[in-house]
């Protein structure tokens, strides 16, 4: 996976690339000049006194290393550059696509993976390019020259090298095989890390509450002892990597030396070439070990490589339309067809055969037990997930077949959970209608029955809210979430159990507003109370995945058992608490 | 002659052990852009509680730099003797004048030498590297530790403020590199630190005079850094904010997935994303460019030194002032002194980089602290559930008072209703009992006792709470339910998880019990979410009692028989229920009419009415609702803050 990101990824800067391994090259060259001319100075300047040959030379050799800072300097733009936007595209890519999943791949993966996957995951792939780019791209080019050279120098030695290259590279590929499945599972308990924090962020006040400071202390504490186990195991590991490489490289120069004397002795080599071979010998492992700083961070990199792949190879199950149909004739008519839905693997479906037909202007209320699939039914219409059979039609239009941008500017959803952005008021009812103009916020407000408090707030629209929204109460977040829907003006409007937190004054005069100023509007309502949805056109009673009944309130009270148990239960709960 | 001695191979230029890279510097100690210095103090001070063992790991980098400088002059005594044989010198390292033939005696023995002390070099290395691991990794693991305690005592003001994802991404992303920094750069610092410092002393054992001069390249290579580092220091802290400012809209992205689509923001929201990712590509390269710089440059020092000291040397030589071998000598050892120089600098990124993200750590650490309980802590001596609020004011912004000189008091066992319009102050006034928010102004006392002076676990220990909004973790509906006490036996569980309905729709899960909820319980009802969380609260059996009453997301059915259990729940309890329920407000024994951070009404349904106030004027708004059955049904008066239905 990691040799098609980088070759994906770095194709762009091909260019950029070849101008790093030009200046690395002219600075390594430039740098192996200085001794020689040293040595001229010494030889030949020194030697026989000659003072105009030694300022001659050492105006050369100021020259070479002004040469050799710039072509440094250069190469370190460049391979900076290069590296960094390796990273700022990947990082993009593994954005877009999460983008283009559906519920259903978010939570496969869990929002703190995805997190730690955007983030951390490309920062180590991202390292690894910017460490061979800047300093270890001179690696084979050092190696490769050195080798030729020392089979210059003496043919005969050059086993000790074919001996310790290979012990080097499987002494340090020992030590990576074992790292890599480290690697994996430290990233993944990064995650863990990442997924207790976030909770513990997001469950603050209830952590407080209940006093379970201490027990929270603990939960961390074994997700951090597992990062902390693994780090310490690779680290360990890592321990033995440079102080083999290390003998390895003094031992090959301790048997220069002796081979080298047997054949100094026998006459075969001269002593300058034993020398030279050494010199080469050090500079071909230096290149090894160059090349075992990366490997130090390969595995991690392959690791999180392999774990952006996952995301960036992932298809949302929720496939956008090859030939999207990018206009429709009716304005908001719902129709699902026998449609169902089941997870993979599960025992019952979650939906099962459900029928609907929703026209304009008209409110169909979904009713039903905990648990009966009303959230699940609601998802299938902007799409968030697919059914797994039969078919979902808005306007006539399978919503397979219809363009996402035009589906989703139809639909104006209230979900469950009424989350809102970290931003202001404004900027949050803006979110379905960016240009959206004060006036037509207020309206929205107005309907939402959320125009008061909003007006009460002593920034009015332009009030922080911070993230989630936890700085308003759950009421009024309902009602922002309403009216940021409102906003939008859709033809269809999906609201999810949006009227729990709202008094039924506050609900009842709410429906009216919406009767009122979306009367041509498509209206699916999902509630638990049967004031709130009594005065639907139809009322859809859900359970287990089935619908069961169907009707208006009057109708179904005499015709479903099912919906008169749960109109005399909301009566006895009155009764009895 | 002396051939030159093979050079040493120890710790290779560049880099050591370093897996994140070198290029760029970071000079000696030295001064960093503004805030370097502390952070990177303050960050080694972390290291104190391992102290002993960090004199360990220096004792073995002494011993592994002393044997790595040895070694290269063993191999030099090594190639003598084989030059020997060859010329037919008398050297001291050889026996006397073999001439003619090399004396592979003495070779053999000399290479075996050399090869054990290189052994033991790496031995020692070795051990320097796997005891340094374990002080980082556990230096790590308390910053990590420390940084989520702290968590737990900063005051809920402050994550009002921040996002989530950017607190994240410090505890995360920071800490991960750091640990990353420390891995990489302590060794290497220290192994070059000793090199200097055995260099420096080998010099001036060989010729003072020449280790003054060379010791010019000193404060010249920390000015350079100084002033490269600086620069290059304020874009890596920029770099790190930015990836938490990214990480912040990544989570929020993510976490609002379904509404960001349906709304039709994905492009927006990607065209945000990728200017901050731009930012952060800038920042990023920046700081990667300019510390960059550092280490061509302390090379460039140590190359105009080199040259200085042939050309200068070698005129010297002409006027016989020195020797040729003294000019030698001293350009070696001169090179041999920037080596580690530019080693330093090679780190200077990852360096710069791990200070940049210990700054953000430790301002998490640094943010202002909840005031901290109190010493001699008092503590109720009864446990009645007598809860007083005398005269007490608080506010969250300070230029808008929010509750005013609010005075009440429940007496054991009552429930008590609290109504009123949403901003009216009903969600504050829980959050004051809990001592979430700190007063302003007055106190309020439990059983007596002024709770400000009690220790919140005391406090909140006492109080039972059902928050407006579910939180579950991921973990177990047994571990869920546990929660409320720690302690609880297994059958306790199962009569909390019976008496609030839970064990009804368990029962259809795979699992029954050991079912892991999924991320923010993904994988069950919202309903059945809010039956865990006040299972939760029946287990934990507290003498004061908060309910948000907004049970709606509860099917009607299972309802009934929740409001029974939560009936038996209050009884002998203090109560305080945020209702919207005609019949608890009706049954409870004191209602509160809160309006504007007041009460301005309190007494029993009754009563109320008789008044004909605010109260009647309240229900007669909310329950004599349009034609609305449902208010005979489901009344209530508006439950500010109610259960989110959280998904």
């Amino acid at each position: 996976m990691l040799s098609v990101l980088l070759r994906k990824y770095l194709r762009p800067y091909g260019a950029l690339l070849a101008a790093v391994i030009v200046f690395q090259l002219a600075q390594s060259i430039a740098s192996l000049f200085l001794p020689a001319l040293n040595a001229a100075i010494i030889d030949r300047g020194i030697a026989t006194g000659d003072t105009v040959y030694i300022l001659q030379v050492g105006g050369e050799m100021l020259a070479i290393t002004v040469v050799q800072i710039a072509c440094a300097i250069t190469a370190v733009y460049y391979g900076a550059r290069v590296a960094m936007a390796f990273g700022r595209d990947l990082r993009g890519a593994v954005f877009a696509q999460v983008g283009t999943f559906s519920e259903r791949e978010v939570s496969q993966f869990g929002a703190p993976s995805l997190i730690t996957r955007t983030t951390n995951d490309v920062q180590q792939v991202q390292m690894l390019v910017l460490m061979t780019s800047t300093m270890l791209i001179s690696a084979p080019i050092l190696a490769i020259g050195g080798v030729v050279m020392a089979l210059q120098q003496d043919l005969e030695l050059s086993w000790i090298m074919a001996v310790a290259i290979p012990v080097l590279l499987i002494s340090v590929s020992l030590i990576i095989v074992r790292v890599v499945p480290l690697f994996r599972s430290m990233q993944v308990r990064i995650d863990t890390v990442n997924r207790v924090v976030r909770e513990q962020l997001a469950g603050m006040r209830v952590v407080r509450a209940f006093v379970r400071e201490d027990y929270e202390v603990a939960r961390f504490a074994d997700a951090n002892a597992g990062v902390t186990a693994l780090a310490l195991q690779t680290g360990r590991l890592f321990a033995l990597m440079f102080p083999i490489v290390f003998l390895v490289l003094n031992a090959s120069s301790v048997a220069v030396l002796w081979f080298g004397a047997y054949r100094i002795e026998g006459g075969l080599m001269q002593i300058g070439a034993l020398t030279a071979f050494l010199t080469y010998l050090i500079q071909i492992l230096m290149a090894v070990l160059m090349a075992t700083f990366v490997a130090v961070l390969l595995p991690r990199a392959a690791v999180s490589a392999d774990r952006i792949g996952e995301v960036l190879g992932t298809q949302s199950s929720v496939a956008l339309p090859a030939n999207p149909v990018m206009t429709v004739s009716e304005r908001g008519r719902i129709e699902l067809r026998d449609v169902g839905f089941e997870y993979p693997g599960a025992e019952h479906p979650v939906l099962h055969g459900v029928n609907l037909l929703a026209q304009p202007g008209t409110m169909t209320a979904i009713i039903g037990s905990t648990g009966a699939g009303k959230t699940t039914l609601i998802t299938l219409l902007p799409r968030l997930v697919d059914a797994t059979s039969g078919s979902v039609l808005v306007d006539g239009v399978n919503v397979r077949d219809l363009d996402a941008d035009l589906l989703w500017s139809r639909i104006g959803l209230v979900p469950q959970k009424p989350f809102l952005f970290s931003g202001t008021v404004a900027s949050n009812l803006r979110f379905g209608k960016p240009d959206a103009t004060d006036d037509e916020l207020w309206a929205a407000l107005e309907i939402a029955q959320a125009a008061d408090f909003v007006r009460a707030m002593p920034g009015g629209l332009e009030s922080p809210i911070s993230q989630g929204g936890t700085t308003v109460s759950g009421g009024q977040r309902q009602r922002l979430a309403i009216a940021r829907a409102l906003v939008k003006r859709p033809e269809i409007y999906i609201f999810d159990d949006s009227f729990s937190a709202l008094d039924t004054a506050t609900d009842a005069r709410l429906r009216q507003a919406l009767r009122r100023e979306i009367s041509d509007a498509t209206l699916i309502i999902v509630a638990q109370r049967v004031a709130t949805v009594q005065d639907a056109d139809q009322i859809l009673v859900l359970e287990d995945g089935r619908i069961v009944d169907r009707g208006t309130h009057d109708e179904l009270l005499t015709s479903s058992p099912t919906y008169a148990e749960i109109v005399s239960s909301q009566l006895r709960v009155e009764a009895s608490a | 002659m002396s051939t030159a001695p093979a050079r040493p191979i120890g710790p290779p230029e560049g880099t050591r052990r370093g897996p994140g890279g070198p290029m760029g510097g970071m000079g000696l100690p030295a001064e960093k852009a503004m805030t370097f210095g502390p952070s990177a103090r303050r960050l080694v001070g972390r290291l104190r509680p391992e102290r002993s063992l960090v004199v360990i790991v220096i004792a073995l980098g002494v011993v592994s730099v002393l044997l790595s400088v040895v070694g290269p002059a063993l191999l030099g005594m090594a190639t003598n003797i084989i030059v020997d044989g060859v010329f037919g010198n008398t050297d001291a390292a050889g026996p006397a004048g073999s001439g003619g033939g090399i004396d592979f005696a003495a070779l053999q023995l000399l290479l075996g030498i050399v090869l054990l002390v290189y052994v033991f070099s790496s031995v020692f290395q070795w051990l320097q590297a796997y005891v340094l691991n374990g002080v980082t990794q556990r230096t790590v693991y308390r910053l990590r530790e420390e940084s989520q305690a702290k968590l737990n005592r900063l005051p809920l003001t402050y994550f009002d403020k921040v996002q989530r994802g950017e607190v994240l991404s410090r505890m995360t992303n920071d800490i991960d590199n750091i640990s990353q920094s420390l891995q990489q750069t302590l060794s290497q610092l220290l192994t070059s630190l000793l090199t200097v410092i055995g260099v420096v002393i080998m010099m001036f054992v060989i010729s003072p005079i020449l280790a003054l001069v060379s010791l010019v390249t000193i404060p010249l290579t920390l000015a350079i850094t100084t002033v490269i580092a600086k620069r290059s220091q304020k874009l890596f802290v920029a770099q790190w904010a930015h990836t938490g400012e990214l990480n912040a809209q990544i989570e929020e992205t993510f976490t609002g997935h379904a509404l960001v689509k349906v709304f039709g923001r994905q492009r927006e929201v990607e065209q945000r994303f990728l200017d901050k990712n731009e930012q952060l590509y800038r920042a990023s390269f920046g700081a990667q460019f300019v510390s960059g710089i550092i280490m061509p440059a302390i090379t460039f020092v140590g190359n105009l030194v080199y040259v200085a000291i042939a050309v200068i040397g070698g005129l010297l030589v002409t006027t016989g002032a020195i020797t040729i071998g003294g000019v030698q000598a001293f350009i070696q050892y001169s090179r041999q002194f920037t080596q580690p120089l530019s080693q330093l600098g090679s780190m200077a990124n990852l360096l710069q980089s791990g200070v940049a993200s210990a700054e953000r750590v430790f301002e998490l650490m640094d943010a202002p602290e909840q005031s901290p309980d109190a010493v001699a802590a008092a503590t109720p001596k009864t446990t009645t559930g007598r809860l007083v609020f005398d005269t007490v004011s608080f506010r969250y912004d300070p230029a808008t008072p929010l509750i005013d000189e609010l005075s009440l008091t429940a007496q054991p066992g009552q429930t008590i209703a609290i109504v009123g319009p949403t901003g009216a102050g009903k969600t504050t006034l829980v959050n004051l009992m809990m001592r979430f928010y700190e007063l302003d102004g007055g106190r309020i006392t439990l059983d007596a006792v002024d709770i400000s002076t009690m220790t919140r676990r005391d406090l909140r220990s006492r109080i039972g709470m059902v928050l407006q909004d579910t939180w579950l973790f991921a973990g177990t509906i047994r571990e869920n339910i546990a929660y409320g006490r720690l302690d609880a036996t297994e059958q306790e569980i199962l009569d909390a998880a019976k008496a609030t309905f839970v064990d009804r729709f368990v029962h259809s899960l795979p699992h029954g019990y050991d079912t892991v909820l999924e991320d923010d319980g993904a994988n069950i009802s919202a309903g059945e979410k809010q039956l865990l969380t006040i299972a939760r609260a029946f287990l934990a059996r507290p003498s004061v009692l908060i309910l948000d009453e907004a049970t709606s997301s509860v099917d009607t059915r299972t309802e009934v028989l929740v409001q029974h259990a939560m009936a038996a729940l209050r009884r002998d309890r203090t109560s305080f229920v945020i209702a919207h329920r005609l019949s608890t407000i009706r049954d409870a024994d004191l209602i509160l009419v809160m309006e504007a951070g007041r009460i301005v009404e309190q007494g029993t349904h009754l009563e109320l009415l008789a008044a004909n106030g605010a109260y009647t004027r309240l229900y007669e708004a909310q329950f004599a609702a349009p034609s609305d059955a449902g208010a005979e049904l489901n009344a209530g008066v508006e439950p500010a803050a109610t259960q989110s239905a959280s998904r």
